[in-house]
């Protein structure tokens, strides 16, 4: 919301200069995003007047001026302008001045020979327009010698603030010089509005058919006015504050918009046929609106339309078919009150955004219809002449009356800071609140306060906060002072959940070994998605169609930022991430590890370069699980089950029934369809299906075994097809009482034990209990130890 | 030959003996079976008792010291030995090693990690909700209506309404749902920070379609917003270590808290950090905050006159840029391994209020 500082000193009697204003502003929540003071660079600019104008002697599109600038000596200025004449009124720059509009400094130069001290500057050049086409024409009785910034009004500051959602009223500069007097910036200007008397009945018949979206609708007919341009310093305002000045009758709308959050539609009578009547659209119905564009209106939002066409989409837009224009003679005013829920559909739907828009759907004074229409009428009257109709007056105007029960003691019981009863009272009586003292207090809220209370209000204590708010606000909220919380006594007790201590610990874990934490984008393409099972959900509106899949697993986002990383000649990557899936079911927190590029580089000690391969993904899986507090002891490889994987080189670490971890190479198929090359191995950790961690609680006396373990090694000729880990379990579980532990330490194939075959070599350990081994003991367990691998096909080498 | 002459003849012998090989003759020559001092020693068998009373001490005596020069000698040609092995076995210590592999922490894990140490410290535990809500967590229960033009002010990325399905399921827009959640699970007093990964739909330099709030929440009989401020000066002090801030607080409107406050942080240029009141030269906008709107407590069933609170929230990847200098928010989401390793944490600068809660600033 833009105003200039001479727009608000007509509704605040101040003497606050721009700097004070603008801190009064932020104060009350207005948030000043900036103030601009136009003079600054406009300054110098003076009007002039052209005493003569000659043809340039060496170039026929050329003239040469003489210039009363007001100081008495006339300077010569050369000018392209074709406008450029003798007797006109103009803006004069001076040798020494810099043009904004054309980013020079003006010199005194001989153009073509003739000496030029100076320009006639056009509204491009002085950043007023985008208008080139010839030089500033002003009214013959411009002061010559005068300021033209001044004397235009261009000298004005204009501030730019926030307004926040819920303060429409401050969308007008009037609201603004409200809250500005309830803190004590100079006194509100609030002359009463005094009605038009009508000097004949309305010539349109004005209904409203749609109470829902239009429960008011007020006009009247203003005929015999003449539509030129608006005056200079209502032209200056709203070129002040971004608005193109149209002609009166349109920016007299726009200013009251500005002035008092009250936009208004104005119609040419001459282009309407039959009654005017707010009613709903019809599905396919279309309106070129007043920007050029035409938008196909759908059932359910609310227009103005005529016997023959929609003239307006009500509160957001006018028609092109009815809008004022020059030769407009007889004017309908609309001054309506519309639904702010009904606009704001209506506006996104179509996606169309406006003042009135902005305005309408936070919702408008309904206490200022009437009053605005008057309003209009009486400027209406002042710049274009004309003579009123009668107002006609369709539908109600939904004015609710709210009152607040209201305990002044709130203010120090929600803010920690006590304000008298007296400067409460006097604060909402400033914003305009009605404040009858009782217990508790009555407060009635005024019209524009469509954010304070709410009507028919069923809870004692609704709007009560709000009231609180308004009397901390002008009291002053940065006069609240930090008071401590209570404190528990002792130290801090210990606040993290299971689920985050796992969650740090395992993201400690992954650095600690060497990776590195990335934070990728939830949703993904979806081709990406497609790759790991497809999405479970996809977004309505995506950001854009790439950013449309949550993810169904972390690894695509790992393995397109390993390309990525690639492509910046960063291919070695060890990259983790903790975050969620998103299933069917729901959220899932996950770990994934990527590692791509070399396990290894190419060293003097170690030989060449090498890739990672399955070995590493569940070397790095079961560090992770242990650090998880998993037992991992305890946890079997199964095939995996998912198509992303290499089906040879790559497994599913389960607990019981429980997939705990995934680990393996990444299917080539799925690498190509992220442009990565090379072998990539990953992990995915399903941390939602880990064991709840046990609790780390005292663990019992305990004295080292007084007897020394003892190892013996087997090595044993098998299928090729036979999982070590069924050997190792085999072993495991040959003596359950003096077998503490079985370590596959060498594995081999090739001809000296035949095609298809494999050589395992396994080291157990003997712990004995009570008394020292005999080779008798020995030999019966390792009897067992080679009968159970021999249940698998597993035969001892000779 | 005569003891006297002996001797020194052998001592000779040992002294010249170059290699253990030498040595080893020159033992045999002089101890071995055939040797020349075991002759003399043999020699003692026929003597007379008299003869013996002289000659003996005097060949032990020629023995002795032939012995201990051959155990000294040895014990010269060994050292040489191994100093020459040792000398031989010299390798370039300048040869580099591999380096260890160093991962690190994303500074977004970090700072949640600082902020989660700092809030437990004033009994603030962390409570987390999901990032699929639907709209009456994310807007109605927050007293955002249906038709509140803060639903589009939002952002908000949807998914298809299934037919038949009450609620519209949305990605989360803030973290302020969570409030929801923990005040219809928990009894009061609750003190709760919830951070975590939300989404609008924004996309520019310095916003990003998905980044990371934290949200506090404070409901207790009597809670006013002079804690607010208590609170959150103690935090930003703790989290920026210095030992002053000025906070400036300005009225602003969230649907969800009334008053609503906006909090500027007061900062130095000279030390780029909050400061105190006298050093302060500009205001970052940094949190918004508030008590908690009655009509958001009464929609978790607690009862508004009884209870009051308040809540603020902020982006963590901002507190993020604000303390350790990243510019471009984007790169958080990037994975780029060398802005990685630039920012990221040692996995062992785990924020603790005994070493501290700046990972690698003051460790």
């Amino acid at each position: 919301m833009k105003f200039t500082l001479g727009w608000l000193k007509d509704h605040l009697d101040t003497d606050a200069g721009v700097e004070a204003i603008g801190a009064a502003l932020t104060t009350l929540g207005l948030e000043v995003e900036s103030i601009d003071d136009p003079t600054a660079a406009l300054a110098p600019f003076t009007i002039a007047r052209v005493l003569t104008a000659e043809r340039h002697p060496q170039a026929d599109k050329l003239q040469v001026l003489s210039v009363d600038v007001g100081d008495g000596t006339p300077v010569q200025v050369v000018c392209g302008a074709p406008n450029a004449r003798a007797g006109m009124t103009g803006v004069f720059g001076a040798p020494g001045t810099y043009v904004p509009g054309s980013d020079m400094t003006l010199k005194v130069a001989a153009i073509r020979g003739v000496e030029s001290r100076g320009m006639m500057c056009s509204m491009r050049e002085l950043q007023l327009s985008e208008e080139h086409d010839g030089i500033i024409e002003l009214p013959d009785d411009a002061p010559v010698g005068a300021r033209y910034a001044d004397w235009a009004r261009l000298g004005d500051p204009v501030f730019d603030v926030a307004i926040t959602p819920n303060r429409q009223d401050c969308m007008g500069v009037h609201g603004i010089a409200r809250d500005l007097a309830a803190l004590g910036i100079g006194t509100l200007k609030d002359p009463a509005i005094v009605a038009v008397p009508g000097k004949f009945p309305c010539s349109v018949e004005i209904r409203t058919d749609d109470p829902d979206g239009c429960p008011a609708f007020l006009g009247r007919v203003v005929r015999g006015v003449r539509n030129g341009p608006s005056p200079a310093w209502m032209q200056a305002r709203l070129r002040a504050i971004g608005l193109r000045p149209i002609s009166a009758l349109v920016d007299i709308t726009n200013y009251i918009s500005f002035a008092h959050v009250r936009p208004l539609h104005v119609y040419d009578v001459a282009k309407l046929s039959g009654p005017l009547v707010a009613r709903r659209a019809r599905d396919g119905e279309s309106v070129e609106a007043l920007n050029g564009k035409t938008y196909t209106l759908a059932a359910g939002m609310t227009v103005i339309a005529d016997d023959r066409h929609v003239n307006d989409i009500a509160g957001i837009m006018g028609g092109m078919v009815s809008g004022a224009s020059e030769a407009t003679t007889d004017v309908l005013i609309e001054c309506a009150y519309f639904t702010p829920e009904r606009i704001g559909a209506t506006g996104r739907a179509l996606g169309l955004n406006s003042d009135a828009r902005a305005r309408f759907e936070r919702g408008v004074d309904p206490g200022f219809v009437a009053p605005g229409l008057e309003l209009a009428t009486q400027m209406i009257l002042d710049l274009c002449g004309g003579e009123a109709s009668d107002v006609v007056v369709a539908g109600v105007v939904p004015v609710a009356s709210k009152v607040v029960q209201y305990r002044p003691a709130r203010v120090a019981g929600l803010a920690g800071l006590a304000v008298a009863d007296d400067e409460q009272e006097a604060i909402l009586t400033r914003l305009g609140f009605g404040v009858t003292r009782g217990d508790p207090w009555q407060v009635m809220v005024p019209t524009w306060r469509r954010d304070v209370g709410v009507a028919n209000a069923t809870e004692t204590w609704d709007g009560e906060a709000d009231l609180v708010e308004e009397v901390i606000r002008i009291h002053g909220l940065d006069r609240v002072t930090a008071t401590p919380l209570p404190r528990a006594d002792g130290v801090a007790r210990p606040t993290a959940t299971p689920a985050q201590k796992l969650e740090r610990r395992l993201r400690r874990a992954l650095a600690a070994r060497g990776a590195d934490e990335a934070i990728s984008w939830s949703f993904l393409p979806p081709a990406q998605a497609e790759q790991f099972g497809g999405a479970a959900w996809t977004l309505e509106n995506p950001i854009s169609t790439d950013m449309a899949a949550m993810r169904p697993s972390l690894l695509p986002g790992l393995l397109a930022a390993a390309s990525r990383n690639a492509d910046r000649g960063q291919p070695h990557v060890r990259l983790f991430e903790i975050g969620q899936r998103y299933l069917a079911d729901g959220e899932h927190p996950t770990a994934a590890l990527l590692l791509a590029g070399n396990a290894r580089d190419r060293d003097w000690r170690n030989g060449p370069a090498a890739g990672f391969d399955a070995y590493d993904a569940k070397a790095e899986a079961l560090a992770a699980l242990a650090a998880a507090g998993a037992p991992v002891d305890r946890l079997t490889v199964a095939p995996p089950v998912a198509a992303w994987w290499h089906p040879g080189r790559s497994g599913r670490l389960v607990l019981g029934k429980v997939a705990l971890a995934d680990f393996g190479m990444v299917h080539p198929a799925t690498l190509a369809a992220f442009d990565l090359k090379g072998n990539v191995a990953a992990v995915e950790l399903y941390l939602d299906a880990l064991p709840p961690p046990r609790g780390r609680k005292a663990r019992g006396a305990y004295a080292p075994p007084a007897l020394q373990a003892v190892t013996r090694d087997f090595a044993f000729v098998a299928d090729d097809s036979l999982a070590a880990e069924a050997l190792v379990r085999a072993a495991t579980l040959a003596d359950k009482t003096l077998i503490t532990g079985v370590r596959l330490f060498d594995r081999f194939t090739g001809p000296a034990i035949g095609a298809g075959k494999v050589s395992l070599a396994i080291e157990v350990t003997l712990q004995p209990a009570d008394r020292t081994l005999t080779d008798a003991d020995i030999e019966a367990v390792s009897a067992r130890v080679v009968a159970a691998a021999a249940k698998l096909g597993a035969v001892l080498r000779g | 030959m005569h003891t006297d002459t002996l001797q020194p003849e052998i001592l000779g012998q040992i002294a010249a003996a170059a290699s253990p090989e030498a040595l080893e003759a020159v033992r045999v020559a002089a101890m071995g079976k055939s040797g020349s001092v075991t002759a003399l020693l043999k020699t003692l068998g026929g003597m007379t008792p008299e003869q013996r009373q002289t000659e003996g001490p005097k060949l032990n005596g020629l023995r002795e010291a032939v012995a201990a020069a051959l155990a000294a000698r040895k014990a010269e040609l060994e050292a040489a030995a191994l100093n020459a092995r040792l000398a031989a076995e010299r390798q370039d210590m300048t040869l580099p090693v591999a380096a260890p592999r160093t991962g690190t922490i994303h500074p977004v894990s970090q700072v949640m990690d600082e902020l989660a140490e700092i809030f437990a410290d004033m009994g603030f535990s962390v409570a987390t909700g999901p990032e699929i809500e639907d709209d009456w967590h994310n807007f109605s229960a927050l007293n955002i209506p249906e038709s509140h033009p803060a639903r589009a002010m939002h952002d908000t990325f949807y998914f298809p309404q299934q037919p038949g399905d009450e609620k519209r399921m949305l990605l989360r827009t803030h973290t302020s749902p969570v409030q929801i959640r923990t005040m219809m699970t928990q009894a009061p007093p609750i003190r709760i920070i919830a951070p975590g990964r939300v989404y609008r739909s924004d996309s520019d330099a310095t916003h990003t379609p998905m980044f990371h709030q934290i949200e506090g929440l404070v409901i207790d009989r009597g809670t006013t917003l002079a804690q607010l401020r208590w609170t959150l000066e103690t935090f930003i002090k703790a989290f920026f270590e210095v030992d002053d801030v000025a906070l400036r607080f300005r009225p602003s409107y969230f649907p969800f808290t009334e008053p609503s406050v906006e909090v500027d942080v007061g900062y130095s240029s000279q030390t780029n950090r909050p400061a105190g009141a006298g050093e302060v030269d500009r205001w970052l906008e940094v949190l918004g905050s508030g008590m908690v709107h009655p009509r958001v407590i009464a929609a978790c069933g607690l009862d508004p006159e009884e209870y009051q609170g308040f809540a603020f929230g902020t982006g963590v990847d901002r507190l993020a840029m604000l303390k350790y200098g990243m510019t471009d928010l984007r790169a958080f989401f990037d994975a780029d391994l060398r802005w990685l390793k630039h920012h990221g944490f040692s996995a062992f600068d785990v924020p603790t209020l005994s070493g501290g809660v700046s990972g690698g600033l003051g460790a």
